[in-house]
């Protein structure tokens, strides 16, 4: 990676870590629903991106990816609006090649299958990059998927975020495999096990399953080994199962700050620059909130929009009637 | 215009939809060389060849899937489930993924996918394959669930959910699969979703009915005709979108009602047709309304299947009864 691109990549990792903290703070206020914290893998995320181009490849996120749809063009108050529970926060922009969040845990990986493997049928040369954790990795849809993107050889990489943690499940408890990535030969598949809190090393092995996937070389299951710095969500306590010492030695890899140490080395950053970069995501992450909280209200309506392309006769009634409801309330 | 089995009007329609339009593929386990365990996709693999008609591994979730991913690139994926049965498997691809992501996505994504699936029973099949779980997918907002009981509605209707740009499940009769035969043009033609069929009129009765039940209500009205009783048979076709219409004005004439399924009782599509007319046609009822349907009980070995889907017989003498119901 050029400086330029680490920059670039360091700007979406503090963009990120900033909206965690003011997303923590507004689920304590009450303003946001429970929030699921990038906090520690920011360099997986960011780096496995930052290998994608967003004009043809796509992202089949789970919900721990702000970064990365973030560079991949989805707008960041789309994402406040998800946390605060408006319907508005689940649109995508049109061109912008991100499927929505997924809650279900592993159910976008064969979806990322059929959307690789119909890229290519199709002629196109996009790749499709699916992320999930260690603990969708005992899914069944997880072991499906795998075999079947041997079979078709889909373009599509399987960026496993292995961060110790499945909730409170450590990664010992979720299987007896040595690693996840040498789950891969098993279904034909390449299997690459990464330091996830490298930001270089996670985009040259990403880049290169890209590359490989691109070129018809088939499917990589990426295991990137992290740590989720904190709890699973704002409704988690890992006090409850992680060991102080524990969650201390992972701390002091710290993501963000390691690439900032890297591009001071090369005198890529300083002090001017480092503050440049915190108020400009700051200000970011405020105009984007200032937009979500600026959003009006949902009415009765928005229940209905967008359920069929055709609705029922049923439907139509139904929402009448909602929408009578709300007015007479009003 | 041929006469055709219901099986031979599906794969009719396949291969005219496939030669119109090379978006339209067709996946699922052993629908290639086979031509699907029933033969439904017989042929299309030597004519379209291995892109466009996959035999896929054997996994319904990732089948399903898989389905939603290449309908999102761009592409019209017929799936085929080979018994509604396995369904199960490949619930949450159904009834959570593909029905939801249009709304999920606030309509940048619609899932113009097909799920064909057998389901019920009455062809003596292995445990677990005959399930008629189709008031499950009834109640997932976002898909359509159509069952149509004819040749020709097979045919225009499957080109119909083709058409679609939301999710079909597409539920075939086991039973009528080569038993219904009918006329069917050899063009391509559509049935549109949502309106329901007047099979035969009468005054007496209406016998409401789906799928394979359709065979059975139209016997049972023959008989029931020879004993001066006039039962009026309504084939819904579709599900959802419902027609309630056809069902209300049907049953505001006749006064009576009795819904044939072969799914077991409580909590069965039957249970929202009864609350539906209960709804509609309240003061115009001049009997409680009956539900035919199977015991509260699995599937049970073929050995005793006979006595679980409600048959001719029943029919008959449930209706008999419910014709005694002074109004």
């Amino acid at each position: 990676m050029t400086d330029e691109a680490v920059l670039d990549a360091l700007r979406y990792m503090t963009l990120a870590r900033t909206f965690d903290e003011r997303a923590t703070s507004l689920q304590r206020q009450g303003r946001f629903g429970t929030f699921s914290s990038v906090r520690g893998q920011e360099a997986s995320v960011v780096g496995s991106a930052s290998a994608l181009d967003p004009s043809r490849d796509w992202i089949v996120p789970q919900y721990r990816e702000l970064p990365a749809l973030l560079r991949h063009g989805l707008p960041l108050e789309n994402f406040a609006l998800y946390f605060m529970g408006h319907p508005d926060g689940g649109a995508i922009p049109d061109g912008v090649r991100t499927l929505p969040i997924q809650i279900s845990l592993a159910a976008q990986l064969p979806q990322a299958v059929g959307l690789a493997w119909g890229l290519r049928t199709q002629g196109g040369d996009g790749v499709v990059v699916t992320y999930f954790g260690d603990g969708a990795s005992s899914e069944g849809d997880f072991h499906e998927s795998l075999n079947l993107a041997g079979v078709t050889r889909a373009p599509v990489v399987f960026f496993l975020q292995n961060n110790g943690w499945a909730i409170s499940t450590p990664r010992a408890a979720q299987t007896a495999a040595r690693t996840l990535a040498e789950r891969a030969p098993g279904y034909g598949v390449e299997g690459v096990l990464v330091d996830g809190n490298d930001l270089l090393a996670v985009h040259q092995v990403t880049a290169a399953a890209v590359a490989r996937a691109r070129a018809g070389g088939g499917p990589t299951l990426v295991e990137s080994l992290t740590w989720r710095a904190g709890a699973h969500n704002t409704a988690d306590d890992p006090t409850r199962y992680v060991e102080p010492g524990e969650d201390r030695e992972w701390a002091d890899r710290d993501p963000v700050a390691r690439v900032e140490r890297y591009l001071r080395a090369r005198g890529a950053l300083d002090d001017a620059g480092h503050e440049r970069l915190a108020a400009e995501c700051a200000a970011e992450v405020e105009r984007a909130l200032t937009v979500a909280f600026e959003t009006p209200d949902a009415g009765a309506a928005s229940l209905f929009d967008h359920v069929h392309a055709d609705p029922p006769t049923r439907l139509v009634e139904q929402r009448a009637a909602w929408v009578a409801r709300q007015e007479g309330m009003a | 215009m041929t006469t055709r089995t219901m099986v031979e009007s599906i794969r009719e329609c396949l291969r005219q939809e496939m030669e119109l339009d090379e978006r339209v593929m067709v996946l699922g386990e052993d629908v290639g060389r086979l031509g699907g365990v029933f033969r439904a996709t017989e042929g299309l693999l030597d004519r379209f060849g291995g892109e466009r008609v996959v035999d896929m591994p054997v996994a319904e979730g990732a089948i399903v899937g898989a389905g939603i991913g290449l309908a999102i690139s761009g592409l019209r994926p017929v799936v085929e489930i080979q018994f509604l049965g396995f369904g199960h498997q490949a619930f949450h691809q159904i009834g959570q993924q593909a029905a939801r992501l249009r709304y999920r996505s606030q309509g940048r994504y619609g899932v113009p996918l097909v799920i064909r699936a057998p389901f019920g029973g009455g062809v003596r099949t292995p445990e677990m394959h005959s399930d008629a779980f189709e008031a499950l997918y009834a109640h997932a907002p976002g898909l359509t669930v159509v069952a149509p009981a004819t040749a020709y509605d097979a045919k225009g209707m499957l080109a119909e959910a083709i058409a679609s740009d939301d999710p079909v499940l597409f539920l075939e009769p086991l039973k009528g699969y080569r038993l219904v035969r009918d006329d069917v043009p050899d063009e391509r033609y559509r049935v549109g979703f949502g309106k329901a069929r007047v099979v035969r009129q009468g005054d007496d009765v209406t016998l409401v009915a789906w799928s394979a039940a359709i065979a059975v209500a139209e016997r049972a009205a023959d008989e029931l005709a020879a004993g001066g009783i006039g039962a009026e048979v309504v084939d819904l076709r579709s599900l959802v979108p419902l027609d309630t219409d056809t069902v209300r004005d049907s049953v505001a004439r006749t006064g009576r009602v009795a819904i044939v399924q072969e799914a077991p009782f409580t909590g069965g599509f039957a249970a929202e047709l009864t609350a539906t007319i209960q709804q509609e046609c309240f003061y115009e009822l001049e009997a409680p309304i009956l539900r035919i349907t199977a015991p509260d009980t699995p599937y049970p070995l073929a050995g005793v299947e006979d006595l679980y889907v409600p048959d001719v017989d029943r029919v008959v003498a449930e209706v008999g009864a419910l014709m005694a119901v002074p109004a």
